[in-house]
Formats: C-alpha cells, sequence, structure tokens
C-alpha cells in the first residue's frame, strides 16, 4: 500500500513538472530558446493566489483566475522588451537575457514581497480520498493536480491540432522563414505561445504551493529546473514527451526519496536524466535530426 | 622576420592580457601598502581571482571548442573538496604554502579525471542537450558531496553516506567531511598574490593551447565539426582535451576557493548550478572566445554587486537590469546595425576633418 501512495504522490508531483515543462517544450519548440526565466514566472503566480486568496481575503477562483492574467502578461511583456529585439541573434545571448529576467524577477519579488517564507494556504477545498479502508488516502491536491493536468494535455492537443492558430504554432516552430511566406505572422504567434506557456506556468505555481505550501522568491527556481530536465528528457520541442518525461520525473524523485535515500533524490533524478540520454540522445519522444552536409 | 611577427603579435595579442593582470596586481599591491584599500574590497582581491580562473577556463569550452557546459561550477567543488581534504588531513605537519600548492596540484588532478569521466559521456551529446546534461552533473556532484561522511582513526579511513554515527569512529578519531555541513578548519593560505599566480599561468595555458596546433584543430571542430572530421581530425580527442583543461583549471579555482574559506560547504549558492550560469555570464559578456574579455568581465562584473551596495536591496535588480540591458546592446541585430551606421557617420566625420 504504501509502494502505491508513493506512486500517486509521485504521479502529483509529475503532473506539475508536466505542466512546467509544457511551457518550456513550447517555447523551445518555437522560439528555438531555453526560457530560463519560466521557473520564477510560477513564483509569481504562486505570490498572486497568495496576495488576492490570504491576504485580500477573496475566493480562490478569484486568486487563481488573477495569476494566470498577471502571469500571461508577465510573460508576454517579458517576450516584448527582452526577447523580440534578440530575434536572430545568438542562442547564448538569448540564453543569458533570459537568465537575466530571471534574476530581475526573483529580486523584484524579493523587494515586493520579501525574503521570508509565506505560508501558502491550499486553494483546494475536496475532501481525501480514502481508499483500501483508510489505507490509502489520495490528498484532495492529488486529485486536482492530476485531473488539470489531464485536462491541460488535452486542451493543448486540441488547440494545437484543430484551431488555426495551433496549426501556426507547428509550421513557426518547423521553419520561420516558409511559415512568413504563408501569410503567417510570426512575432503574433511566438508571443500566443508565450502568453500559454506562462499561464500554464501560472497554473503549475498555484498547484505546486498548494501540495508544498511555503512561498519563497526562490520557489520557482529549483521546481523551474526540473522542468526543465523533464522537458529535455522527453524529447524537447515534443508536446507528449514533456508530459511523459515530467511524469516519470515526478514518479523517480518521489520513489527514490522513499527507498533510496532523500538527500540523493536529485542526483537519482539527474542521473536518470543523463542514461536516457546517453541512450537516446534527443530524449524519449525526440525528433531524429539528420545532419545535412 | 618571423621572429619580429611574433613578438609584434605577442604585444597586439596575448602581452596586454599578461600586462594588463600584472599591472592590476602592481597597482592594488601599492594600494594595500599605502592602505588606501577598504576591507570590503580586500576581501574580494582572491575571489576576483577565482572568478577570473573560472571565466577563462569556461571560455575554454564556451568560446574555443563551442560547446555550452553549464555544470562549471561542478568542477570547481570536485577540485575544492579534494584540495580542502588534502590541506585538512595534513594541517599543521606541513608548511602551509607548500601544502597549498600540493593541494592544488590534487584539486587540479581530481577535476580533470572528473572531467574526462563526465566529457565522455556528455560530448557525445549537442547544443542544448549537451548544456543540461552538464548542469545535471554539476548537481549531482554537489548532491553527492552532500551526502559523504568521511572520518579518520587509528584504524584508518572510514566512509559513509548514511550519518556521522554510521562512520563508527573511535574516540579520538576525527571527522573530515561531514555531509552537508562539508570541511571545517580548512586552512585560509590563499593569498592575493597566489591568486595573481595562478591567474597567470591559466592565462598562460589557455593562451598557449589556443594558439598551438591543438587549438586550430578545437576551433576547426567548432566551425565545422564535419569538415574537421573529413580531414581527419580526431574530433573526441580534441574535444575531450578543451573539456578535461577547463575542468582542472576550474579544480584549481576551487582549491583557491577553499583555501579561503574556513569552512567549506556544498550549497547551491557557490557550487549550484546558479553559479555555473554566472560564471557563463562572464564569459557570454567579456566576449565568447575572448580570454582578456573574460577576465574583465569577471572583474567588473564581481566588482558591481559591491559598489552598488549602497543601494541596498536594489542592488541586485539594478544587476539583473544593467545584465539585461548590455545583452540587448551588445547581440540585438537593431543594437548592432544602429552602432554600425553610429560608427559609420563618426568615421566620416572624421575623414572630411583629415582632408580639411
Amino acid at each position: 500500500m504504501s509502494f502505491l501512495s508513493y506512486l500517486i504522490s509521485g504521479i502529483s508531483l509529475g503532473s506539475v513538472y508536466a505542466i512546467i515543462a509544457l511551457g518550456y517544450t513550447m517555447v523551445y519548440g518555437i522560439a528555438k530558446m531555453l526560457n530560463f526565466a519560466h521557473g520564477d514566472i510560477i513564483m509569481v503566480g504562486g505570490y498572486m493566489v497568495f496576495i488576492v486568496v490570504s491576504t485580500m481575503g477573496m475566493p480562490p477562483a478569484a486568486g487563481i483566475l488573477t495569476a494566470v492574467v498577471v502571469c500571461t502578461l508577465l510573460g508576454v511583456t517579458v517576450e516584448r522588451i527582452a526577447y523580440k529585439p534578440l530575434r536572430g541573434a545568438s542562442p547564448l545571448a538569448v540564453l543569458i537575457t533570459a537568465i537575466g529576467v530571471s534574476y530581475l524577477l526573483q529580486n523584484l519579488a524579493l523587494l515586493l514581497w520579501g525574503a521570508d517564507t509565506k505560508a501558502f494556504t491550499s486553494v483546494v477545498a475536496i475532501e481525501p480520498l480514502r481508499l483500501a479502508e483508510g489505507q490509502l488516502m489520495i490528498t484532495g491536491e492529488t486529485i486536482v493536480t492530476i485531473t488539470t493536468c489531464i485536462v491541460v494535455m488535452v486542451t493543448l492537443t486540441a488547440f494545437i491540432n484543430k484551431t488555426k492558430t495551433g496549426q501556426a504554432m507547428l509550421a513557426v516552430s518547423e521553419d520561420k522563414g516558409a511559415a512568413t511566406l504563408m501569410g503567417i505572422n510570426v512575432n503574433r504567434t511566438i508571443a500566443i505561445t508565450f502568453a500559454i506557456g506562462s499561464a500554464l506556468a501560472a497554473v503549475a505555481g498555484v498547484l505546486l504551493c498548494s501540495a508544498y505550501p511555503s512561498l519563497t522568491p526562490y520557489t520557482g527556481a529549483m521546481p523551474g529546473i526540473k522542468a526543465f530536465v523533464a522537458a529535455v528528457f522527453g524529447g524537447i520541442g515534443s508536446i507528449p514527451g514533456a508530459m511523459i518525461g515530467g511524469i516519470l520525473l515526478g514518479v523517480i524523485e518521489n520513489l527514490s526519496k522513499a527507498y533510496i535515500s532523500s538527500q540523493l533524490s536529485d542526483a537519482i533524478v539527474f542521473s536518470v536524466l543523463i542514461i536516457v540520454l546517453l541512450v537516446r540522445p534527443t530524449g524519449i519522444m525526440g525528433k531524429k535530426i539528420s545532419e545535412k552536409v | 622576420m618571423k621572429n619580429k611577427r611574433s613578438i609584434k603579435d605577442l604585444l597586439k595579442g596575448s602581452g596586454v592580457t599578461y600586462g594588463m593582470v600584472i599591472l592590476a596586481y602592481v597597482l592594488v599591491e601599492i594600494a594595500l601598502k599605502t592602505g588606501n584599500i577598504s576591507s570590503l574590497m580586500q576581501g574580494l582581491l582572491v575571489p576576483l581571482c577565482i572568478y577570473s580562473i573560472l571565466a577563462v577556463s569556461l571560455n575554454l569550452v564556451v568560446g574555443i571548442s563551442g560547446e555550452l557546459s553549464l555544470g562549471h561550477a561542478g568542477f570547481m567543488c570536485v577540485g575544492a573538496f579534494s584540495g580542502a581534504l588534502f590541506s585538512k588531513a595534513l594541517k599543521g605537519m606541513i608548511n602551509p604554502t607548500v601544502s597549498l600548492i600540493i593541494a592544488i596540484i590534487i584539486g587540479a588532478a581530481v577535476a580533470a579525471v572528473f572531467g574526462i569521466l563526465i566529457g565522455i559521456p556528455v560530448l557525445r551529446l549537442r547544443g542544448d542537450y549537451l548544456a543540461i546534461v552538464t548542469l545535471a552533473f554539476g548537481e549531482i556532484i554537489k548532491n553527492i558531496i552532500n551526502a559523504i561522511y568521511l572520518g579518520v582513526d587509528s584504524s584508518g579511513i572510514h566512509f559513509s553516506m548514511k550519518s556521522e554515527v554510521a562512520l563508527k569512529l573511535d574516540a579520538e578519531g576525527t571527522v573530515l567531511i561531514k555531509g552537508a555541513q562539508g570541511i571545517t578548519g580548512t586552512p585560509q593560505a590563499s593569498t592575493f598574490t597566489i591568486g595573481v599566480i595562478l591567474l597567470l599561468i591559466t592565462l598562460f595555458i589557455v593562451i598557449n593551447l589556443v594558439n598551438s596546433r591543438t587549438g586550430r584543430a578545437i576551433m576547426a571542430i567548432r566551425d565545422n565539426r564535419i569538415a574537421a572530421e573529413s580531414i581527419g581530425l580526431p574530433i573526441t580527442k580534441y574535444k575531450l582535451l578543451a573539456f578535461t583543461v577547463s575542468a582542472a583549471l576550474a579544480g584549481v579555482a576551487g582549491v583557491l576557493y577553499a583555501h579561503n574559506l574556513t569552512t567549506l560547504a556544498a550549497l547551491p549558492k557557490n557550487f549550484g548550478y546558479n553559479q555555473s550560469i554566472m560564471i557563463l555570464v562572464f564569459v557570454v559578456l567579456g566576449g565568447i572566445g575572448n580570454v582578456r574579455g573574460s577576465v574583465i568581465a569577471a572583474v567588473v562584473l564581481t566588482l558591481l554587486p559591491e559598489l552598488l551596495r549602497g543601494l541596498n536591496n536594489y542592488r541586485m535588480l539594478i544587476y539583473a537590469i544593467v545584465l539585461i540591458a548590455m545583452m540587448l546592446f551588445n547581440s540585438s541585430p537593431k543594437a548592432i546595425e544602429l552602432r554600425e551606421r553610429f560608427a559609420d557617420s563618426f568615421k566620416k566625420k572624421t575623414a572630411k576633418k583629415e582632408v580639411a
């Protein structure tokens, strides 16, 4: 029974990673950049909910809505100011700028909300589910997280495959130049991608802080890196890959915490990533790119 | 004729770099003797050397070899711990300076071994995948060191990955590495002079490597891997060489770091991926592949937060804004175009004046 409960909480943690990884992978697929500031958008989402719900006493739904709106605007603004001028510059320059944005968001949060840890009240009000005569307890947060993850996955897949904007995203990720020639507004498509990615980061922030209720300006950094690892694990640029990578990562992390060593769990997660990449150099679902001479 | 040109080249290129470092050293020493340096600045002198060494060594991988590595702090960590372990084990038995020199050699050697071990699998990957795997290795190293307990007593060396008690030491036994608390009581043997000497050695190694046949081979591989392979250059050998030399130099910086503090612990702050990114920022802002630029960027960016200290909480915020602004100014295609146009009009003006 304990194995099953570790597994379920692992899937729950993995679902959060998966939602964050989706943002990473979409931005990478389309703008070909590693958005290091993605993790900090999660933190901003967490603070928004904290302010609206805990400080102002409004209902959780209002908090989540605020978080999503603020993060979406923030993502689009960051893209417009910091990343758009660098289109066509070397990937390394974009990477460093993204790191700069990450520092900026962390220090802005530090100034606005202080360095002390905020106790986050969970936005989930569902009773825990007790199975097998109370031996197996699934918390409300777990149920909500896994459900959200499935909903996000299904909606996103439908959005990309069925709508015109989604098709435009696929086209831009395949070939920017050709997409421009086909009359696709590349800049707008990239902005939409950032908007979706940041909105997902806000959702992930709410779920993460509900499950692990402590909030600091650095809350987003480590989950951000882990989700990045998850995205690479699954094959960066691939949406189902991000999903599989995220959930696998969460499960591996939780099981190694439970059965091997809680101190070494990060090392184990990263070792698995390395082994996967050595066997499949572009991740589980990644496309194999053949090189032209 | 040939000799003449090489002297000229030396003056134009690397000579300036060495001269710059030596001049800075002399100026600082004069200021120290006359008491014109605040204690805050004195505390920064060794870190300046450490970060310069790290930036120059990372530039070898990122700039010369063209691979994005995000795990440089991991090698620094390995070097720091192996060096500090040696110094702690032999503390008081030999002269601290001799001990530091041996520790530096040990740190460099151990970091080089890790460089080879990590480089063999990692260098098969490319681009962002390589970046994330080096980041992963850096985190693994930090994580494992945080779980190591090592002690010594009359019956020999005890090792554990669990806790201090699990070492089962005698009453007289001493704990050398205490898990997350790291190594305490390392002799503080690092000085500014030693730091500058090590920086000069690092510069000498990197500049000579770049200007050698090997360096040209490494750069050829960076510019066009397939073309380089087709003329028979052993790709893996050269990439691994650059990676290992870079790791060894990071190890040297690590030993210097360890001997600048009394307590050495592997924290996210000093050996985490944030530190690796910080070093990468030095390299990119200094100019990728430009060794002198790395040193200047490392010095300026290490001093910048300290100079902004008066602004208290705003300093890291300003640092972030400066970083973004510099990147936009340096790399944005529009800004480059604007700068070129400005430079052109300036040239025209001066040309006209000359004619007049």
